[in-house]
């Protein structure tokens, strides 16, 4: 399992590279994967698909309820259809589409939600989306993934396009470093990745929540000599049920970390599970609490909320020591 | 203001386009550029509206759709005085209220808009009060050409000429691109005018940076009675900066210290010709 991570993480490309990249090797040998596009190629990265596949790119326009209708409308003769927009459009707007068109009707579409989160930054709440694990995790049928690094992105757009059911797959902007070295780590959809193991408390973190969760880890055992497990859990619905409940036998405390709402999100489905199974850990959500966001970059949000290396050690420190 | 006026106002704002955007190393820069002669008309010529009388319910409504090119509003705005100049230093900093869309914790500021689509419907339901209220108040909006295929606008634009807005009217910044490439390569909407046509709209068609058609054509409305009215505004994304205009790039590019210098220049220029 996890190999501990106190050096230096090796540093990684915007997961939405590897994304286009792994999109692209698939798409060379099938013909039947298409990408489906609203005036998104370029913020999706999809400029070089488009070049070398135009005629496995459809361009909808601005348009986000007509690019889930139509692309539900391509996955039900065949296609396997990619319908890559921003996620705040995506989850938002077209909602109702995602729902009937996508989810009830078992279309199998992949919808790619691009700069999730609060990655755009100073844009603001209208290009924030910090509804989307809430909103997608209320209806039924579809797989919600948000890849913390390159691997767990290669890994999730490859076995996603293999399988023939609705997913949600969350991007953010920024470059990932690796979490661990390939060699080490298994992707499976519904099975959370540990990614650091320690015996004080545990952090379960999910797409670019899990890097800061890995430094507030290094540094606590540094400072403190706390150590924490840290996992990336990559996908929010189906939870994995099975680990958290491994996690939460040991009785030590459990922190969720989450760029969502702490409605409805990660924490929340987490907190679910573990009381309704009877733990009573000593249990936080961090994410963005319900309240006009702050405004800035990305940077200054995560730091504002305590999404960052000393915010989440702060949290950990406040939980061990009530 | 006169039409020369204006026209030396719209350098000034262009001006101050690219300091802030510049500044913030961010910004939406293009189509900033390309709708700024018509929020100077409109807000120094047309419409109703100041810092004293924002609070009134018979001020006239400016509800900008394409909330992306937000730079062109904060600057008029502050021109207004609706706040101090100074403030979008600030823009996209840590806390501050002047972010990259248009928020109504800015002064002056009518709609939360950025995402777009959401413009017209929210214009058509403001017009619609203030018919139910009998107040002379008219709403003006702004669609980028991009915009169009969102469906919100169509089925607001059924209900705009099913309830005779008169007292509404939709400018669409015609400047043919977007983002990926030009609107005919993305999803061709033309021809618009036969479209809101058919839909039940008065239409015209007008040089998006000329002045003084702009005051005509927004003095000639309703453009037919009981109906909604449409400018469709010819336009060049980049107006103003040469190697800007009409180069797609430009969309939300944030010019180096050596491009900034030249655009201004360019701008002192025509400045002293006018
Ligand atoms: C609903 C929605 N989808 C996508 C975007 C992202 N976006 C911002 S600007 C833009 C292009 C707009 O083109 P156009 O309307 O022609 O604007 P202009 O050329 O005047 O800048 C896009 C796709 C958005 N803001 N809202
Ligand atoms: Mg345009």
């Amino acid at each position: 399992m996890g190999a501990i991570i106190e050096k230096e993480i090796e540093t990684g490309k915007a997961n939405l590279e590897v994304f286009s990249s792994t999109l692209q090797e698939l798409a060379a040998t099938d013909r039947d994967i298409i990408a489906v596009t609203s005036d998104s190629r370029g913020s999706g990265k999809l400029v070089p698909f488009g070049q070398k596949f135009p005629k496995q790119i459809v361009e909808i326009g601005i348009a986000e309820q007509n690019l889930v209708g139509v692309a539900a409308g391509l996955a039900s003769a065949g296609k396997k259809v990619f319908a890559v927009s921003p996620a705040c459009f995506l989850t938002a707007r077209a909602l109702e589409q995602i729902k009937n068109d996508v989810a009830y009707s078992d279309n199998p579409v992949k919808l790619i939600g691009i700069s999730a989160g609060v990655s755009y930054g100073a844009l603001g709440t209208t290009h924030h989306s910090l509804h989307d694990y809430a909103v997608l995790r209320a209806i039924n049928n579809i797989t919600i993934v948000a890849p913390a690094d390159n691997f767990e992105t290669e890994q999730a757009i490859a076995q996603a396009a293999a399988l023939e059911q609705p997913f949600y797959i969350r991007f953010g902007k920024k470059q990932m470093p690796l979490l661990q070295p390939d060699s080490e780590s298994t992707f499976e959809f519904g099975k959370g990745r540990v990614v650091r193991e320690g015996d004080d408390l545990t952090f379960v973190a999910t797409g670019e929540t899990v890097y800061p969760a890995l430094q507030a880890a290094a540094k606590l055992e540094k400072e403190q000599g706390i150590s924490a497990t840290v996992i990336s859990m990559h996908t929010i619905k189906p939870l994995d049920t099975g680990l958290l409940e491994k996690v939460a036998a040991a009785g030590k405390p459990i922190i969720t970390v989450e760029e969502h709402s702490v409605y409805g999100g990660l924490g929340e489905a987490c907190a679910s599970f573990l009381f309704q199974s009877g733990h009573r850990n000593a249990f936080k959500i961090m994410g963005i609490p319900d309240e006009y966001t702050v405004t800035g970059s990305q940077n200054d949000i995560f730091n504002h909320y305590g999404l960052s290396e000393s915010g989440l050690a702060e949290a950990a420190l406040t939980l061990l020591n009530p | 203001m006169t039409a020369l006026e204006l026209q030396q106002k719209s350098v000034l704002y262009r001006k101050n386009i690219l300091k802030y955007i510049y500044g913030a190393k961010a910004g939406h820069t293009g189509g900033s550029l390309s709708c700024i002669d018509i929020l100077n008309v409109l807000y120094n010529y047309t419409l109703n509206v100041s810092p004293e009388n924002f609070t009134s319910p018979d001020r006239d409504r400016y509800i900008q759709s394409k909330g992306h090119t937000v730079e062109a509003l904060f600057v008029v705005l502050a021109d207004k005085g609706f706040f101090p100049e100074s403030d979008l230093e600030t823009l996209c900093q840590y806390k501050s209220h002047y972010i990259g869309h248009p928020t109504r914790k800015v002064n002056g500021v009518e709609q939360n808009t950025g995402a777009l689509g959401h413009g017209l419907p929210l214009s058509v339901g403001t017009a619609l009060a203030a018919k139910m209220d009998e107040r002379d108040y008219r709403v003006f909006t702004l669609l980028g050409d991009g915009e169009l295929p969102e469906g919100s606008n169509w089925e607001a634009a059924l209900t705009a000429s099913h309830y005779k807005l008169d007292n509404l009217c939709a400018i669409i910044d015609h400047n043919k691109l977007q983002i990926t490439a030009s609107t005919k390569e993305v999803c061709d909407t033309n021809p618009i005018d036969d479209k809101f046509e058919s839909f039940g709209w008065a239409v015209r068609h007008v040089d998006g940076h000329d002045v003084a058609a702009l005051k005509e054509a927004f003095d000639a409305m309703p453009f037919e009675p009981n109906k909604p009215s449409l400018i469709i505004a010819h336009t060049i994304k980049g107006k103003g900066v040469s190697y800007m205009e009409n180069v797609l790039k430009w969309h939300h590019g944030v010019p180096s210290e050596a491009q900034y210098h030249e655009a201004i220049e360019e701008l002192d220029a025509v400045m002293a010709t006018l």
